[in-house]
């Protein structure tokens, strides 16, 4: 740089803006439906124990409003990887994991904006929340090789046989993201989904999805296969009906029900039943849905929701 | 030369007796039930062998209410040491009564006196046995909680159990959820009744507290009072997948828990290098153990190509040696179909697997002019289409597959929207773990099959229902382990 | 049913033409051997053993449980091979065999005595011209260490003593390091020493010593080597090695021959040795043999019991049924 060299008068630059996609299959499609939302930012001090829909923030975007096609699609795109990933060494997907979090520790400042935005934090708060969700997800990856040790276990059966209790991945795995934790608590619900073996088709925050882009875009990016985690933005209380009701779903968890506009987590619930869909319901008391508080250190539960108990039986002899 | 055909050796009735009719047990009593009687059959002659008690809603309701009041007063406070003992008693009861269980569930039933005498009701008391042991040990099982604060019960649980195996489907639901300090609102099955009814007397033997459990008989709309009563904490069902579903939709919304036992179409996969005479074994267990009323049955036979007709005609011999008649004489293999209802149903998709082009073959056998009876039957030429290799049929009816590739027998096995069991034969080490990796079941039986105990867990993939039973893993549904809901 | 008498004349060799034939190869040798023995289905010791426990649940009652016990006498081997052996108990074990029970002449006889080559003449003599036949042990029984040329010996000088049948063991030391040809030509050349001047042929039968070989697998392959190489009979035990006679071994047999009737038309007879005491065992055994192999060798052409003890005890049984009063070893003699 030379002090002598006159600097022209430049015009002010004009930002780049985002285009909000969906994330399916590990590319990032437009809705099929062509709809895209408007989505505001928070009210700064509101907070993260505000309530969902108090959008009276600027402009962030719009994003794209996903279909029950794309939610489809992105069934489709779980169920072919499911098996690849299922079938990964528990060292492989702990490694894959903890990218996620490196991956994420470098673009920690553009999510803490992010979540700022969405969640109306201050930034100090809003960075500690990312800080969070990155330890979240340095904990989960720890969980992959270790699983199968503390939920699974030898029987000893009356007769010579062997007989070991493991755990398997229930399959292809929809999630109602929480409504109000846009980064911690989306974080909170698909690590431990994804680290034991499963796919999964997420519905983000329907208020603070973008977040939740930026996450799919470091997954993109973090060697997490396509086709494990997709994710749709839109409307909850559309899609979720044909997550809950379709066959090709083995699981459902609805945390994301908790002040989700239009979503009665019963009523999913009893969709879900059609093929006895595993149903993580939502916290709360009777039929209230309750977000829970995502600073706490998880228990093993919302892996577990998502295993299948294998037991396999073989004679000892000579 | 004289065949050696084995004179009759029936097992005496004189160690039960019936009563003409019987009530509910509710509260640590018999009590009246409010509804119609109706009998209970001896499926093998069709005599009726005792008029059962059919519990209404309101029956129902003051049974969920003396749980309630034992458990919140006596069960949910005693210590975990008092309670496995008491269920160490009980144990003892079932060994010390094991010849009158057995005879008992035979008449029943119509299962074999060797099957009820040599396993449900041993398998039985060893559930007890086993879940009294963990009583005091809750804290150590990993599923929250600590040794000196172990995990808490869940409450009142109502069960819901099936015909095929009466007593046994009763000790998988009772034991764990009393070990862990529930207590329990238990429906048998309405065509076998009895055993659970001889067992509240086991449980007045026991002195063990009244309302701990409670037996309400009657046929479906008993089971969906007791499903629906906003006083029940969690269901515990074993049955058809058709009725699970409903009580999937019947809980969804609330906080009750619920854990499905359902149907299964298992295959039961034969490499060409199997330990052949085993795999015929197998397969024969497979299927025709407890006339195939078995939800983990072995009703799809997947055998490779290159050793079917070797298989198949090893499996006809061997069948020609299956014994079938009086449940009661010692040397019967194959009893009697529990009901009329269940016997048409067969016979309806025995009939569907004809017209659908299978080939249908079964050994020359007398059936007994009386009483519900299916003769042994294998279905050949069976391919993924046929409804027969679709659907549970839950009778003596096996469906022969053929597979080339070990990916093309695990592709086959998973094609199916159920996922309970599975069976593989091979002498090859390798196979079996990667076959074991690969099937969507709950049970993997590699060269063995049927095969029970209280330490493992049992339970389904996918439509084969979710939560388990028996083992360490079994005891997770009946406590409150720390995870918020 | 086929019924082979047990002195056909063999013209010797044929085994080795069958067995190449049956190979399909020009040559045996120990490779040969061992793909075909090795390509037989394995057998699962927890499967097997269970399938033996099932059966041992049939309940023989009645006149069921009189045929079976009637039918165990006459498939007994009675047995002597100590080296006390003396001409005196010969001819009194020989005694007992044409009448075990003096108190009711109903009471069949066993199918044979079974007696050291030295003492088949004595044996012969003593049996006269019943029916009764007379098997030796042969081959440096019970361990089969010896020459050649001294096992033949040996058997030729049972055969020339009297002996109807032939009880040899295989090397089990060649069988176990793999030398199949070796065992495959022994039991060969000892079928061509059964061969007697007037054309006929002593039975033959191979004594496995399964308690040595260990496992199932090995005594399926034991088996078929044996069967392949001329046996007319499978025998499991000398009596001298523990464990003699088991239900899984004999199950294994019993399923052997069923399988190599139909692989090739020949039956062969099965022979569990040592251990067998009691009525209740030989019902067990009579049920595998009914349902394993079949009820064409419920017969004692086709199935033995090498036994010393258990006729007493199937007497005691007998007794009971005709009287309905339990007996006591004081009526029954001792032989």
């Amino acid at each position: 740089m030379s002090p002598t060299t006159a600097t022209p008068a430049a015009d002010p630059r004009l930002e780049v803006r985002k285009t909000y996609k969906l994330y399916v299959n590990g590319a990032f499609p437009r809705s099929e439906s062509g709809r895209v939302y408007a989505v505001h930012a928070a009210s700064r001090g509101r907070g993260a124990a505000a309530g969902a829909g108090s959008r009276t923030g600027a402009l962030l975007g719009n994003v794209a409003q996903g279909s029950r096609k794309d939610a489809r699609d992105a069934v489709v795109a779980a169920r072919a990887v499911v098996a690849g990933w299922a079938g990964a060494t528990a060292y492989n997907r702990g490694q894959v994991l903890y990218r996620v979090a490196e991956v994420m520790q470098g673009r920690a400042a553009q999510l803490a904006a992010e979540v700022a935005d969405a969640e109306g934090l201050t930034a100090a708060r809003a960075a500690a929340t990312v800080a969070a969700a990155i330890d979240r997800w340095v904990w989960y990856a720890g969980w992959s090789d270790k699983l199968a040790q503390v939920v699974g276990n030898l029987n000893p059966v009356a007769g010579p046989y062997f007989n070991i209790s493991a755990p398997s991945p229930t399959g292809v795995v929809a999630i109602l993201a929480p409504q109000r934790s846009s980064l911690l608590g989306l974080t909170s619900v698909i690590a431990p989904v994804i680290v034991s073996g499963n796919a999964c088709v997420v519905i983000a925050s329907q208020d603070r999805p973008i977040p939740a882009v930026t996450l799919a875009e470091i997954l993109a990016t973090s060697d997490v296969p396509g086709g494990v985690v997709n994710l749709i933005t839109g409307h909850t209380a559309e899609i979720a009906p044909w997550l809950a009701s379709h066959r090709d779903v083995n699981a459902i968890d609805l945390t994301g029900a908790a002040d989700a506009t239009g979503v009665d987590w019963g009523t999913l619930e009893a969709a879900a039943a059609d093929n006895l869909k595993r149903v993580l319901r939502p916290e709360g008391v009777g039929s209230q849905a309750q977000e829970p508080d995502w600073s706490a250190t998880p228990d093993l539960h919302r892996m577990t929701a998502f295993l299948e108990t294998k037991t396999v039986w073989h004679p000892k002899g000579r | 030369m004289t065949r050696f055909d084995y004179a009759p050796a029936p097992e005496s009735r004189a160690v039960v007796s019936i009563a003409d009719s019987y009530g509910l047990f509710v509260n640590g009593e018999f009590v009246p039930a409010s509804g119609a009687p109706f009998p209970t059959l001896n499926p093998a002659t069709e005599e009726v062998l005792a008029q059962i008690g059919e519990a209404t809603a309101a029956d129902v309701d003051r049974a969920v209410a003396a749980a309630r009041t034992a458990y919140q007063g006596v069960w949910g406070r005693l210590s975990g040491a008092e309670r496995g003992k008491y269920l160490f008693r009980i144990a003892r009861i079932l060994q010390e009564r094991a010849r009158e269980f057995a005879v008992l569930e035979t008449l029943d039933n119509g299962k074999p006196i060797s099957e009820s005498r040599d396993v449900d009701v041993p398998l039985a008391a060893a559930h007890f046995f086993y879940h009294a042991g963990w009583a005091d040990k809750l804290g150590y099982a990993g599923l929250g909680g600590s040794p000196a604060k172990p995990p808490k019960p869940v409450g009142v649980v109502g069960q819901v159990i099936p015909w095929n195996f009466p007593l046994l489907m009763l000790a998988w639901k009772i034991a764990p959820a009393l070990a862990c300090g529930n207590t329990v609102v238990l429906k048998p099955a309405e065509t076998t009744p009895l055993t659970a009814l001889l067992f509240a007397q086991v449980c007045q033997e026991a002195d063990l507290p009244p309302g701990v459990v409670n037996i309400v008989t009657g046929a479906g709309a008993t089971g969906q009072a007791l499903v629906e009563h906003p006083g029940i904490d969690k269901i515990a069902f074993t049955g058809s997948t058709e009725v699970g579903k409903l009580i999937a939709r019947s809980v969804a919304g609330t906080r009750k828990r619920a854990t499905l036992e359902l149907g299964g179409k298992a295959a039961n996969i034969v490499f060409e290098d199997a330990a052949i005479d085993q795999a015929v074994e197998g397969i024969v267990r497979g299927i025709f153990f407890n006339q195939g009323h078995v939800c983990c049955a072995g009703s799809r036979l997947l055998v490779q190509e290159s050793i079917h007709d070797d298989l198949v005609r090893r499996l006809k011999r061997r069948l020609q040696t299956i014994r079938v008649g009086d449940p009661l004489d010692k040397n019967t293999d194959l009893g009697a179909i529990n009901s009329a209802t269940q016997l048409a149903r067969v016979r309806e998709m025995s009939a569907v697997g004809e017209a659908e082009g299978a080939e249908r073959w079964s050994p020359a056998c007398a059936l007994p002019e009386r009483g519900f009876w299916f003769a042994p039957t294998v279905f050949t030429g069976v391919s993924q289409a046929h409804r027969i290799a679709q659907e549970e049929i839950f009778g003596p009816v096996l469906s022969v597959i053929t597979f080339r590739t070990p990916a093309e027998a695990v592709a086959k096995a998973n094609n199916t929207p159920y996922g309970l069991s599975a069976g593989v034969w091979t002498e090859k080490g390798s196979r079996i773990l990667w076959m074991a990796d690969q099937l969507r079941a709950g049970v993997v039986w590699a060269n063995t099959f049927n095969q029970f105990d209280p330490t493992s867990p049992f339970g389904g993939f996918k439509e084969s229902g979710y939560g388990r039973e028996g083992g360490r893993h079994g005891l997770e549904p009946y406590l409150t382990t720390g995870a918020t809901l | 049913m086929t019924t082979v008498r047990p002195s056909v004349a063999q013209p010797p060799a044929s085994a080795s033409t069958t067995a190449r034939d049956l190979l399909g190869v020009s040559r045996l040798t120990d490779a040969v051997l061992r793909r075909w023995l090795h390509g037989l289905p394995g057998v699962d010791q927890v499967g097997a053993e269970a399938r033996v426990a099932g059966l041992g649940t049939r309940s023989i009652k009645t006149t069921s449980k009189a045929w079976a016990i009637d039918t165990a006498i006459s498939m007994i081997d009675l047995t002597t091979l100590e080296g006390a052996d003396t001409p005196g108990k010969v001819r009194s074990l020989c005694a007992k065999a044409l009448v075990p029970d003096p108190t009711d002449p109903a009471t069949p006889r066993p199918a044979a005595v079974c007696v050291y080559g030295d003492l088949a003449s004595t044996a012969r003599n003593a049996l006269g011209d019943s029916p009764i036949h007379v098997a030796a042990v042969a081959t440096a029984f019970p361990s089969g260490r010896a020459s050649m040329p001294v096992k033949l010996a040996d058997t030729r000088d049972a055969v020339d003593g009297g002996a109807d049948e032939i009880d040899m063991v295989i090397d089990r030391g060649a069988f176990l390091s793999g030398r199949y040809l070796q065992v495959f030509d022994e039991i060969v050349a000892v079928k061509s020493a059964c061969a007697r001047s007037d054309g006929t042929s002593a039975h033959l039968k191979v004594i496995l010593e399964t308690g040595e070989l260990a496992t199932y697998d090995a005594v399926r392959r034991a088996s078929y080597l044996a069967m392949l190489a001329g046996a007319d009979f499978i025998k499991t035990s000398t009596g001298k090695i523990a464990p003699a006679a088991t239900l899984p071994v004999t199950l294994v047999m019993l399923e052997a021959v069923r399988d190599w009737r139909e692989l090739t038309g020949t039956q062969i007879g099965v022979k569990p040795a040592g251990g067998i005491r009691t009525t209740k065992d030989a019902m067990k055994y009579l049920v595998m043999v009914n349902e394993i192999a079949g009820p064409d060798w419920l017969t004692p052409e086709w199935f033995r019991f090498g036994a010393s003890g258990l006729l007493g005890d199937l007497l005691l049984q007998r007794q009971k049924l005709a009287t309905g009063a339990y007996s006591g070893p004081d009526y029954v003699t001792i032989d």
